[in-house]
């Protein structure tokens, strides 16, 4: 029995209409070639400002882990275990620090204008992701079960009610809040953030505002 | 659907002149080893704040806390469920159809939600009694309170209220005699049920064992003054940037920041609807943000204030230079 | 009132200054970002990286 060894480039096939070669297409032709993990970049990379989108992602994988281990305790876990509270506050410093890294990142995105040359969607996910995160973030302060979860839901439900939100959304419902905390909003924010980096990789890191087009400048 | 090199140009104005990033002379870089760096310094910074800082946890309100820290309040609360005076009885969408509630300027989004979180108010006391067994005072109460006309009830409710407000520190023991039905006993009654500490899960679990949803509790307890108190006294409330705040000396939400600084100042401070409009500016501003590469003016901001040249200082330099 | 004054109270200490309310610790975390925001622009980036001996190429 013969074995074909090698595998069909891409486009290069029977089935021109395959849903499978199209989707295929489609997810190779996302990013440019080796531009999806580059070891090389552009010169005018050089400013500590451009630190501050894989702290921010760093700062967001260690929230995720530290809610994946105090799920694992269980809701009510870390408010009778000592290592419970240590990484409920695992948990929240991270939080914080992903804040205060990502808004350090849109202080340094905006400053350089970095939706310029077709990155507006680029833009648009990352402010998003920015609601989106404070969502989330809300409802973990919601899901405390706690005083200051009994006071943020008895407020948060007077913004909420008065856009006619609160029938749909109840920040009175621990249950629904802590889904939502847990399951739909991370998985938003996560799905948003890979579109987000694949557009980065997509379009690469924007050149300087006024910069010489160089495929214009004659060779030195 | 662009090639995989011409991914830039397609959207790009007539004005935008944006070279091609990938046109540039590059250098090695390697991002594996900067994720790495980066998650290990996230680690270490969490780890060493989080053992230094740790995390508030203020145990919640008890109704039975409620009940020995401010019995008074927790009696007037009851009475004004009773009386349909209460913040959840008057609220309107999603709990009840008393009021159309909040609008943006003729919207009145809070209506159009709908009361799709059914709560009566009066049950929110009576509910919770009607189980309770061995009180022949209260059970003939009850029973007096629930033969009674509608208007009657109301007339009860109010009064008593009324006096309630006017006694000294809202103790019913100096309040004006008067007519007021089984209300005092009835709120006297739930005062009792609430030390008990079964009343939170009468309003959650009864009937269904598992709770998970404390809607009614949480509508009791705010519709007091004491939840309230307790969060002013730390700097949680509303007009003391409370939404920006967090118990004792840590860390808040500064990310909240505009969005409770609306609520400061006129006229959100003073309007009736202050929570709707504030809301739609927010809103409003957020969209400008999103879509700032649309709007002229705004996108340019960058350019009239040049902090980009910090950034780019060496590619300015070397170019220049050419 | 246009006076800055601090309170501490037993529920947090806070920065009161005309109508501006804000606990310590957050007025340190803002100001700690900013501070980091101005470091980032400013600091020179890396070591060597900018150093004629590395390798510039154009992609073909």
């Amino acid at each position: 029995m013969t074995t074909r060894t090698d595998s069909p480039a891409p486009g290069d096939t029977d089935e021109a209409g395959s849903w499978t070669a199209r989707l295929r297409s489609r997810i190779v032709g996302l990013v440019p070639a080796g531009q999806a993990l580059p070891d090389r970049q552009p010169v005018y990379l050089a400013s500590w400002i451009y630190v501050f989108g894989v702290l921010t992602l760093s700062a967001l994988a260690v929230v995720i882990l530290s809610g994946g281990i105090l799920a694992i305790g269980g809701a009510a876990w870390w408010h009778v275990s000592s290592l419970g509270l240590f990484v409920n506050s695992l948990h929240l410093w991270s939080v914080e620090l992903f804040f205060g890294f990502m808004v350090i990142h849109l202080w340094g995105k905006f400053w350089m204008a970095a939706w310029r040359g077709g990155r507006a969607m680029t833009w648009i996910t990352g402010m998003v992701l920015f609601l989106a995160s404070i969502g989330t973030a809300f409802t973990g302060y919601l899901s405390q079960a706690n005083f200051a979860s009994q006071w943020i839901s008895a407020e948060a439900k007077d913004g909420i009610n008065s856009i006619g939100v609160g029938a749909f959304f109840n920040v009175l419902n621990p249950g629904q809040m802590l889904l939502w905390h847990v399951v739909l909003l991370p998985f938003g924010v996560g799905a948003l953030t890979v579109i987000h980096v694949i557009l980065v990789r997509r379009h690469g890191v924007v050149p300087p505002i006024d910069a010489a087009d160089p495929s214009t400048d004659k060779e030195a | 659907m662009t090639t995989a090199q011409g991914t830039q140009s397609r959207a790009s104005t007539r004005r935008d002149k944006t070279p091609d990033s990938h046109d540039f002379p590059t250098r090695s870089y390697d991002l594996v080893k900067e994720f790495t760096i980066a998650l290990v310094v996230v680690i270490v910074l969490t780890g060493g704040l989080a053992a230094i800082f740790s995390s508030p946890d203020e145990k919640s309100i008890t109704m039975s806390t409620w009940a020995k820290e401010a019995p008074n309040d927790l009696i007037a609360t009851a009475t004004s469920e009773l009386a349909g005076t209460s913040t959840s009885a008057t609220y309107g969408a999603p709990y009840n159809t008393a009021s159309d509630g909040q609008k943006i300027g003729p919207l009145s989004l809070q209506k159009w939600g709908g009361v799709r979180i059914p709560v009566d108010s009066a049950g929110l006391v009576l509910g919770p009694l009607a189980g309770v067994s061995g009180d022949s005072t209260l059970t003939s109460a009850l029973a007096t309170w629930k033969s009674a006309t509608a208007d009657q009830q109301t007339k009860w409710a109010t009064d008593y209220s009324d006096a309630l407000s006017k006694a000294p520190d809202g103790d019913p023991a100096k309040v004006a005699t008067g007519e007021y039905g089984p209300v005092p006993d009835i709120s006297t009654g739930l005062l009792t049920l609430a030390k008990t500490g079964g009343l939170e899960g009468i309003l959650t679990s009864s009937g269904n064992f598992y709770g998970g949803d404390q809607t009614q509790s949480l509508l009791l307890l705010s519709d007091g003054a004491y939840l309230e108190d307790q969060a002013r006294a730390r700097n949680l409330g509303g007009d003391q940037w409370g939404m920006m705040n967090e118990t004792g000396n840590y860390p808040g939400q500064p990310w909240m920041w505009l969005y409770t600084f609306w609520y400061q100042i006129p006229p959100f401070s003073t309007s009736d609807n202050a929570d709707a409009q504030v809301w739609g500016l927010m809103m409003l501003l957020t969209l400008l943000l999103m879509f700032v590469p649309f709007i002229p003016g705004l996108r340019s901001i960058p350019r009239f204030i040049p902090i980009h040249r910090l950034v780019w200082r060496n590619y300015y330099r070397r170019a220049a230079r050419r | 009132m246009s006076t800055l004054s601090i309170v501490t109270e037993s529920a947090g200490r806070y920065v009161h200054w005309g109508v501006v309310l804000i606990s310590v610790t957050n007025l340190l975390i803002i100001a700690a970002m900013v501070v980091v925001f101005v470091l980032a622009l400013v600091v020179p980036f890396g070591s060597g990286h900018e150093q004629a001996t590395d390798q510039e190429r154009r992609e073909p």
